[in-house]
């Protein structure tokens, strides 16, 4: 139990720590690079919730590619980040005052929690009994949320058509690989024999 | 239970979008815009056959709803989504944005709409908003060569993508109060446990966030540049059926889980109603350009129409029901007039140049007379209808007040529709407008002998508006 206490603080608070690193550091490549480890403790979190799966999810598809595809659009695409943030400082009474009030509002929020047992009955039970990650992720996904999933596909199918709509461009006179053509070429077509008479050019 | 006979409608509408868009990968580049367009309006036509045949239910574990208040909406959306299609074709052709994705996008957008009616779940409302407005960021984009465009695409992408956090803020609050995202469930727990500061928070986010997807003041400020910017039929698609879904998914949200709290909400409904009203109305009288002007008419039509909403009754819900029908109507019949307007193979969008229409093209004229008067509210024409029903819902569950405001509103937007009446048949005429395909021509006589007739033959959108919104009561 102890060494559970211990794991969690330690993740916790690296977590949280590195979590304002990303956003306070100036190099957008250490910010990415303390995402990274943002993630990483957010997965061992997940482990000691029992959600293994989940996890390593995380770890692959967040670290693995989305972390990846940020350092590539840090790394090449030329925006000056130093710009970026000009103005921060004046803008940040107001972003101060809205901080505050969304604070005070969530402090009642938090206040007026009620856990009751009807409520607690109503919470769906988070780790089902002698169900195994995958299989429960599995039961909720393709059975009880079947609709939001296919809904789902749709979106992101939507948002494929969308960035090959509004980005792909035909460009004229790009070569393109055709096998069986560049195969079957004959030297007919390729070569052209001239004959030069002696002393006068083509 | 899995039972899918209740969803056919979108299945079919799902599938045959992915079908069309084999279709159009297929035959290579964009020649198929024609084909793929006129099976996009063919798909449609036929899921307005299975939704007004199909049966009643819930599916999919509770998160799927199909009452007559969800089909008497979709046949709604989906009529200005078919219509918005046939408008859009031969102006992509003449404009160079005739790609086959358009009217996928569009169906895809539409499939969205017919979820977001039928959502007895926050997760399936949301699933479906966000299907919806995506295919609509990319369509007002669509003609990404042009500055205009592609700035109301990335503004609406930008606000749009706000709004959905705010949704999705509230609805998290929502679930942690009440426990579940199934509107049955919440509806209970509000109604046993009474509203609980968290739940009100959430509802109060959740309510700012479907304001702002149906453009309702204070959270109207990318209406009018999107409807400048965006391509016209894109406009004309813009505010006939999103404006139709995200209404009716108001009145689901407010009427479903917050059922039993309307004394709550009525408040947030009545501010946000009488703002739409008078910004809608007010904003409108300096516009030059007509597409703004009907964004900003739009914006005061939500208004009118969440008087309805604010009544909280079943008699206020079908005054809704029947509003989103004529403003249907009366808005393709508009937009089918704004995109005749072309000349010398350009297109124009200021008010004045409709002047002398009534001169030049005196059938067309008689026909956008017609259609604003209707938007102005005078009887006996269908708008006039529209009006009379929603108010008369405010003052019979004591809103009188917003019932007077909404009235004074009225009389100050029937000045902005008269000024265009007035350029139209009292100032010089100008060079006349191009010819006009024939669809538009058959779109704006329909709409206009619709809003004309609507008088005598009230009773089909009357009777099955009552019987949508009785079932939104019935349970």
């Amino acid at each position: 139990m102890v060494v559970q206490a211990l794991a969690f603080y330690l993740f916790a608070i690296i977590a949280v720590i590195s979590a304002a690193m990303v956003v306070t550091v100036r190099n957008p490549v250490h910010s990415v690079l303390f995402l990274i480890l943002t993630f990483f403790n957010a997965a061992g979190l997940f482990v000691l919730l029992g959600a293994e799966f989940l996890a390593m999810l995380l770890v692959v598809v967040y670290v693995g590619a989305i972390a990846v595809l940020f350092m590539f659009v840090v790394m090449m695409l030329d925006i000056n980040f130093v710009e970026m943030r000009e103005g921060f400082l004046s803008y940040l009474p107001i972003g101060v005052l809205v901080a505050a009030v969304l604070f005070v509002e969530l402090a009642f929020v938090g206040g007026g929690w009620v856990m009751t047992d009807a409520k607690m009955a109503a919470i769906a039970q988070p780790v089902p009994v002698g169900v195994n990650n995958v299989n429960a992720i599995g039961m909720l996904l393709y059975t009880d949320y079947a609709y939001i999933f296919q809904a789902a596909g749709l979106v992101l199918l939507t948002a494929m058509i969308g960035a090959i709509v509004l980005t792909l461009r035909h460009r004229e006179g790009v070569r393109r690989q055709n096998i069986s053509q560049q195969v079957q070429r004959q030297r007919a077509e390729t070569l052209e024999i001239k004959k030069v008479p002696v002393g006068r050019g083509i | 239970m899995l039972n899918l006979g209740v969803a056919l409608p979108e299945i079919f509408m799902a599938v045959a979008s992915l079908a069309l868009l084999m279709l159009g990968v297929f035959t290579g580049k964009d020649r198929s815009f024609r084909t793929v367009s006129w099976a996009a309006v063919g798909a449609m036509v036929i899921a307005v056959i299975l939704v007004i045949t199909g049966d009643n239910g819930s599916a999919f574990s509770g998160q799927f709803l199909a009452d007559p208040f969800a089909r008497f909406c979709k046949v709604l959306i989906l009529t200005g989504s078919a219509l918005g299609v046939i408008m859009s074709m031969k102006f992509a052709e003449r404009e160079r944005m005739a790609r086959f994705e358009f009217p996928i996008l569009l169906m895809l957008a539409t499939v969205g709409m017919m979820a977001m009616v039928s959502a007895s779940d926050m997760l399936s409302l949301y699933v479906g908003l966000e299907l919806q407005s995506l295919a609509l960021y990319v369509v007002a984009a669509i003609r990404r060569d042009t500055v205009r465009a592609t700035e109301s695409g990335l503004k609406y992408f930008v606000l749009g993508s706000i709004a959905s956090g705010m949704l999705l803020y509230g609805m998290s609050m929502v679930y942690g109060f009440t426990g579940s995202t199934n509107f049955n469930v919440i509806s209970d727990a509000v109604s046993n446990g009474g509203l609980s500061v968290g739940t009100l928070v959430g509802l109060a986010f959740i309510f700012a966030g479907l304001c702002f997807k149906v453009s309702a003041a204070p959270f109207h400020m990318w209406t009018p540049d999107v409807y400048e910017g965006a391509p016209t039929p894109v406009t004309a698609f813009f505010a006939v059926a999103p404006k139709v879904a995200g209404l009716a998914l108001f009145v689901r949200v407010a009427l479903g889980p917050f059922a039993h709290v309307v004394a709550d909400w009525q408040q947030i409904i009545v501010l946000v109603s009488i703002l739409s009203m008078v910004w809608g109305s007010f904003a409108a009288l300096r516009q030059n350009n007509i597409k703004r002007l009907m964004a900003y008419s739009s914006i005061g039509h939500v208004g009118f129409a969440l008087v309805g909403l604010a009544a909280g009754t079943e008699a206020g819900v079908q005054a809704v029901l029947v509003y989103l029908g004529i403003y249907l109507v009366m808005n393709i019949g508009t937009f089918a007039v704004i995109l005749s307007m072309r000349r010398h193979d350009r297109m124009v969008e200021e008010i004045a140049d409709l002047s002398g229409l009534s001169r030049t093209k005196p059938l067309m004229a008689a026909a956008t007379a017609l259609l604003m008067f209707s938007m102005a509210g005078i009887p006996p024409l269908a708008g006039f209808f529209g009006k009379f029903y929603v108010f008369k819902a405010a003052v019979d569950s004591g809103l009188i007040t917003l019932a007077v405001i909404g009235l004074v509103t009225s009389v100050v937007s029937a000045y902005y529709y008269l000024r265009v009446i007035k350029v139209m048949y009292f100032d010089e005429p100008v060079e006349g407008f191009d010819r006009n395909g024939t669809e538009l021509n058959v779109i704006m006589a329909v709409a206009t002998i619709i809003i004309m007739v609507f008088v005598f033959f009230p009773n089909p959108l009357t009777d099955s508006a009552a019987a949508a919104a009785s079932s939104l009561f019935g349970h």
